[in-house]
């Protein structure tokens, strides 16, 4: 059944295995560097012609990022938009790779949930954040549920795959040495599936982010949202982008994070792919 | 001619008494495709039989029957006169693409079928060493598939099926992913270990110059459906230098014999 | 799965969830959800109304431009990037951020340079959806066989028949996937931009419908959107199964 599958694996690994390839290449990092230098001095320019009234130079925008960092309230900011996600995010792996494995282990939970999830990551699911503020509020609690509802599907669609793409002849190899059902699970299929499940997460992570931007930019600015909006308010253009900016870097780099972890505890070479 | 044949019916009276497998009746659709028709085997203890012929005679299929992991549509297999359906740990398996756990040492992975029946870690591992070192990968304990040849994984899988000390080893074509050198080295080894172990083979090929080579009696399927043709026990002296049988008259004849039988049945 | 013997397509559970949907509703289990049929029969009266049809209108146009837009940017840039090595080097990191950073950030940005106003939406459906599109397309031109294009030259292809007629068929099943994801994320582009923006097509009606508790009709709003992007993602893959009989041949 392939009619509404989206891609589930989507395209992020590009970019952590070239860095890895380039990596290994001292240059590549010079090029890395030219690439951010070049964006900078375009935005500069930009900035100066100027595009817009409310389009502040790359200077003026850095300037500002360590003006909110000096003040604390880029901090503070941080402190309260990880909340929600942190724990959306932890809670969606543990609900999302459970009921995974369930699905691609158990074939009547994989008809009944595998087409609910498929939907969920097609559709703009953003629409559903103003209804969840109708039951659970404007709080942490929806917030929270809020980057659940982006990255739960995800992670379930992720794990599923790869728990049903188990290496058949690794399990008939488990079979023909008299392994079990339990043994089969815990010593064939998690481990061969971790890999995949893992990348998931990491997508999940990403989808978490979005979850958390879109909650606090629909909800009620809290947090980074609140610094985004409130400088709008003010006409801070160049505090306003230095935030946009900034977490879109951190949501960047920590992507970037996981993929090395996801290479040093997976090592793809060992597996042969 | 140093060929004995004998019509099928004969060989399974002479061999009852000491047949270890006995295959009876034993048939399998795919579809509708009849991959194996009535099959009647006896595979005697302690000896080398080799299931030989052309792609779609069922051997392969056949040999996953035996080992329990396809259910026959008819007819039943016995072990030791016990009817079998399932895999068993008087049966080890060589599968023909390693079917090694990618993430696990090679110690870890010859360990892996004393590991399923809860052997200690101490004890197994101890078994483990030795019969890696029997298939000739001593020091190689720690390092991983992916830093493993092709030849030197099959070992790996052979040492992991000796490892569980069943009664009768399944090999599934075992050297075919294997390239020429190592595949000749492979029944070099194959007949020493004969010597050594106290077990029945029973083996899977299609090629003529392997079976003959190795093989106290080759059983020639033919295909569509597969059935039992002819059994041959090339009588073959294998105690002297091994490179000597390969220019030995009685293989050469054997090898022809046997190609001009089943040349019909190729494609 | 199988019941009773009799083979159930997957999406054949999506029917039961629709009943239960129906039984929750009508035990009022919970006020935002409302029976199943009950938002069928305000879907029915929705599209009738002309406040739905010229919000569709606003919204489809600005869908419809954004991601022509992006098709129209993201394919050269993604040819560029595949096959031209420098441009992917300089490039390359930039298109990997945007396509998994959460843009939705960007849309206040949007909303300061373009107004309030259709813009906006369509510069969002646009940035949205342009990095997969370039992303696939890159990948599908890494993918073409070197001895391909040796081919065409060969024979004395000229630049723009050499992409015209060998490296945009050949690159043609990754392409088709990356305009599938497009459509999908710029389904949601649109959907964003326009809750934020609040005051044009779906966004205001979605509005509306919200401060006013119309459940039923959010609901039907809402079931149609999803369709929306799962009808059209779905017409997209049987052009890619129309393409993909080569897709394994290619080199």
């Amino acid at each position: 059944m392939t009619s509404i599958q989206p891609d589930i694996e989507e395209v992020l690994p590009a970019g952590g295995a070239s860095a890895r390839r380039v990596a290994r290449h001292g240059h590549g990092v010079v090029v890395r560097l030219v690439s951010i230098a070049l964006f900078a001095a375009i935005w500069e320019i930009a900035g100066r012609i100027p595009v817009s009234f409310a389009f502040p130079t790359f200077s003026s925008t850095v300037a500002a990022l360590f003006g909110l960092m000096a003040d604390g309230s880029l901090f503070k900011a941080y402190l309260s938009t990880l909340q929600p996600l942190v724990l959306g995010v932890v809670l969606s792996t543990f609900i999302g790779v459970g009921v995974g494995t369930l699905c691609g282990l158990w074939r009547p939970g994989e008809w009944l949930l595998i087409p609910v999830f498929i939907v969920l990551q097609a559709a703009p699911v953003a629409a559903f954040i103003p209804l969840v503020t109708f039951v659970y509020g404007i709080g942490i609690t929806a917030k929270t549920l809020a980057v659940m509802i982006l990255a739960l599907p995800v992670i379930v669609l992720n794990t599923y795959k790869a728990v049903r793409n188990v290496n058949a002849s690794l399990l008939t190899m488990c079979r023909s040495f008299l392994g079990n059902k339990r043994q089969e699970i815990f010593k064939i299929v998690l481990p061969d599936a971790s890999p995949v499940i893992f990348a998931g997460l990491r997508l999940g992570v990403a989808a978490g982010f979005v979850g958390v931007v879109l909650a606090e930019l629909l909800i009620t600015p809290t947090g980074i949202g609140d610094l985004i909006t409130y400088h709008r308010s003010r006409a801070g253009y160049a505090e306003m982008y230095a935030t946009i900016a900034s977490i879109i870097a951190l949501s960047t780099l920590t992507l970037v994070a996981l993929q090395w972890l996801e290479t040093q505890i997976f090592r793809p070479e060992k597996r042969g792919r | 001619m140093n060929i004995a044949t004998a019509p099928i019916g004969l060989q399974a009276a002479a061999d009852a008494t000491d047949a270890i497998v006995a295959v009876r009746g034993v048939s399998k659709f795919y579809g509708a495709v009849e991959a194996l028709r009535g099959i009647d085997l006896d595979f005697p203890r302690g000896q080398l039989t080799s299931l030989l012929g052309p792609s779609g005679c069922g051997k392969t299929t056949l040999l996953k029957i035996i080992a329990g992991l396809i259910r026959p549509d008819a007819g039943s297999i016995t072990v030791d006169g016990r009817p079998v359906r399932a895999p068993g740990p008087e049966r080890a398996f060589v599968f023909q693409d390693f079917a090694l756990l990618p993430w696990a040492t090679v110690e870890r992975n010859v360990a892996f079928g004393l590991e399923l029946r809860g052997m200690q870690r101490a004890e197994r591992d101890r078994i483990a060493r030795h019969y890696i070192g029997e298939v000739g990968l001593a020091g190689f304990e720690q390092k991983y598939p992916h830093e493993l040849s092709g030849g030197m994984r099959q070992r790996v899988g052979l040492a992991r099926a000796l490892c569980v000390d069943a009664d009768v080893l399944l090999l599934d074509e075992p050297f075919s992913a294997v390239d020429e050198q190592n595949r000749r080295k492979f029944q070099e080894d194959l007949i020493r270990l004969r010597a050594t172990e106290n077990k029945t083979f029973i083996f899977v090929t299609h090629s003529i110059e392997e079976a003959v080579y190795i093989s106290d009696r080759i059983v020639l399927l033919s295909p569509r459906p597969g059935r039992v043709s002819r059994i041959i026990e090339p009588a073959i002296d294998r105690t002297g230098d091994p490179d000597a049988i390969r220019r030995d008259q009685g293989y050469l004849d054997t090898v022809e014999e046997i190609w001009q039988g089943l040349k019909q049945y190729v494609d | 799965m199988k019941i009773f013997g009799y083979r159930v397509p997957m999406m054949a559970s999506l029917l039961l969830w629709g009943v239960l949907w129906e039984i929750l509703g009508r035990l009022g289990v919970v006020f935002i959800l409302p029976p199943l049929s009950d938002v069928l029969v305000a879907a029915v009266d929705l599209v009738q109304q002309p406040g739905w049809q010229s919000a569709t209108v606003t919204t489809l146009r600005a869908f419809v431009i954004g991601l022509a837009l992006a098709i129209g940017a993201g394919i050269p840039l993604g040819i560029l990037m595949g096959r031209v090595r420098a441009a992917d080097a300089l490039l390359g990191m930039w298109v990997n951020i945007f396509s998994s950073a959460p843009l939705s950030a960007l849309v206040p940005v949007l909303m300061i340079l373009f107004g309030f106003g259709e813009a906006t939406i369509i510069a969002a459906v646009f940035l949205f959806s342009v990095w997969i599109v370039v992303l696939d397309t890159r990948a599908g031109v890494r993918h073409i066989t070197p001895s391909l294009i040796e081919m065409a030259r060969s024979y004395g292809a000229s630049p723009p028949a050499l992409f015209g007629k060998v490296i945009f068929f050949a690159a043609l099943p990754e392409i088709l996937a990356g305009i599938r994801l497009g459509v999908i994320r710029g389904v949601k582009g649109v959907v964003i931009g326009q809750l934020l923006v609040a005051i044009v097509g779906y966004g205001a009606l979605f509005e509306a419908f919200s401060r006013n508790f119309r459940m039923t009709q959010f609901w039907a709003l809402t079931l149609m959107l999803f369709a929306f992007a799962i009808v059209v993602g779905a017409l997209i893959e049987r052009l890619e199964t129309r393409v993909e009989f080569y897709a394994g041949e290619r080199g």
